[in-house]
């Protein structure tokens, strides 16, 4: 088995700027289309559920279109949403075009997350909001979403690490970043320490977010 | 501010309902409204304080209806309500001093109002040291306390105390009750008290309404009810209170026997120096068994209880009974 030349550690490095990029990006992108969706799942739920404005109607769509997506393979995912890549991004293929269908895979995992988080809240402190004559809005940001924030980091957490997992996979249709290293290098070239090095450090970044993500939360608990 | 409530009327599916209340509640007075669990009481204050609409009837502070209001005149109408709960409700994402701040950021007044008010609050509510303190370090006491300096933020006319004691130990109940009265007082408001516990009635209110299987059984001055319980409803509480006071020495009830009684004789007043109970036994043939008693306070007067048994032939008994009443005092029988 030859070397890893400095070449190669150039790619490795490359590819890891690239996965970062993909997952920085699409968690930014999929919490601004998955919060909105999962705050608005939250109130348009049955009164009986915590929700603020029932709109059963609203909420039973809004329900079904999250379930749909969630549901699909990621990797049939991208390949559907290739015209929707083209038409964004100009491409279809590489880094900045898989960003499309990640924000897309992740946004009604987000909106899960933060309905359930928002869901949490104690029905009691949002009498009380209501009590003191507090309009919904002032009941979604100033109670709610601080109220529910150190699950809504975990939530954060859980979703970074599941994008890195999903552009990982992305790599198998030509998406950059390290799980494309992995598969072009590692699998079909047989360097399987290529492949090695990259799954060391797609690991090393899982358990990195996973702590600061951690961190944050606990930080947050010990405040309140 | 005078509340007055016209044919309430809620009802729910599983949920206790208000089946039919009407009730005047005077300004500036504390009116204590109290029932078993079940009997209605949240779903009533639920719909007093503009929570919740009723299925008809009304809801009137002063001269104006309010039950019926628009939506937004509603939430201008809740900004000036004060509201206490049994589990204190208080924002765990904001320290005492943000929680005391909150219904002024949502009423938009100026910062540095917000600021002065804040430290006004919590002097008021003696706490003023822990103005930046995480709700999870304070005791249930405190944090009702911090509760009532948030209900007071807006200068509220009305404050709603929903169980406000209910989660409490007997003496932080005291030091609350203390502090509600007191700001009752200085501030003017007409204060609303929702309760399970007799004590709490007998403690703090100036009137009191019993709530039984949505309805209102019996009402009036606190005074007056101690004095003459006329529904099973309202003896039943008024037993507890007796047998509750077992062993705490300022009920002043002292009992001396576990023994079910058969009678609980109550004296008011001035009767509580006559020497009524000699008179009876000279004038009947029978015998007293006092298995407990002592004197309570209720409000400014004095109520005598003494838990007892009667014995003689039945029909002397019914007569040293009916002459208990004529003097005056409240006799409540024991079902056998």
């Amino acid at each position: 088995m030859s070397q890893i030349t400095p070449q190669i550690w150039g790619l490795i490095w490359t590819s890891t700027l690239q996965t970062l990029q993909m997952v920085s990006l699409s968690t930014l992108f999929s919490v601004l289309l998955g919060l909105p969706l999962g705050i608005l799942l939250c109130i348009t739920s049955p009164a009986n559920q915590g929700g603020l404005r029932p709109k059963p109607l609203l909420n039973e769509v809004l329900s079904r279109i999250v379930n749909v997506l969630r549901s699909f393979p990621f990797i049939i995912l991208i390949i559907l949403l290739f015209p929707l890549s083209r038409l964004i991004v100009g491409t279809a293929i590489g880094t900045k075009s898989t960003i499309v269908p990640l924000s897309i895979a992740a946004a009604p995992f987000v909106a899960r997350l933060v309905e359930t988080s928002l869901k949490e809240v104690d029905p009691g402190v949002i009498q009380a909001a209501k009590t003191m004559g507090s309009t919904d809005s002032q009941i979604v940001f100033k109670v709610l979403l601080p109220e529910a924030l150190p699950s809504l980091i975990a939530g954060l957490t859980l979703t970074i690490i599941n994008l890195i997992g999903y552009s990982a996979m992305a790599g198998a249709v030509g998406g950059g970043g390290l799980g494309d290293l992995a598969i072009r290098y590692g699998y079909q070239r047989f360097r399987t320490d290529v492949l090695l090095v990259a799954v060391v450090i797609i690991i090393v970044l899982v358990e990195l977010i996973q702590f600061v993500g951690n961190r944050i939360s606990a930080k947050m608990m010990s405040k309140r | 501010m005078q509340i007055t409530l016209k044919n309430l009327v809620r009802k729910y599916e599983n949920v206790h309902a208000v089946e039919n209340v009407s009730l005047s509640i005077p300004s500036n007075q504390i009116f204590g409204i109290i029932g078993l669990s079940g009997a209605g009481k949240s779903t009533l204050v639920r719909l007093v304080s503009l929570l919740e609409k009723p299925d008809s009837g009304e809801v009137w502070y002063d001269d104006v209806r309010v039950d019926n209001l628009p939506e937004k005149e509603i939430i201008q109408r809740r900004r000036r309500i004060g509201m206490i709960f049994q589990n204190f409700n208080l924002f765990s994402s904001r320290t005492a001093g943000q929680n005391i701040a909150y219904p002024m950021e949502i009423c938009k007044y100026p910062k540095d109002e917000i600021e002065a008010r804040v430290k006004e609050l919590l002097e008021v509510v003696g706490l003023s040291d822990r103005k930046d303190a995480p709700i999870s370090t304070l005791s249930g006491g405190q944090k009702q306390r911090i509760a009532i300096a948030r209900a007071l933020a807006c200068k509220p006319d009305i404050l709603f105390c929903d169980e406000a004691t209910s989660a409490l130990d007997p003496k932080t109940t005291q030091s609350i009750l203390a502090l509600i009265k007191d700001i009752q007082r200085k501030m003017n408001l007409t204060v609303v008290m929702i309760t399970h516990q007799m004590e709490v009635v007998r403690d703090s209110c100036d009137y009191v309404a019993v709530l039984s299987d949505g309805v209102v059984v019996e009402e009036g001055p606190v005074k007056e009810l101690f004095e003459h319980p006329k529904t099973n409803v309202t003896k039943e509480f008024m037993s507890h209170l007796t047998s509750n006071a077992h062993n705490v020495s300022e009920e002043g009830v002292v009992m001396w026997s576990d023994l079910p009684a058969r009678f609980t004789l109550r004296f008011m007043d001035n009767k509580v120096e006559t020497p009524v109970i000699s008179d009876v036994i000279r004038k009947y043939d029978v015998t007293f068994n006092i298995i407990g008693a002592g004197i309570q306070k209720v409000g400014d007067i004095k109520v005598g209880t003494m838990v007892c048994d009667i014995s003689g032939d039945s029909e002397t008994v019914a007569k040293a009974v009916s002459s208990l009443k004529k003097r005056g005092i409240t006799v409540e029988e024991a079902q056998a």
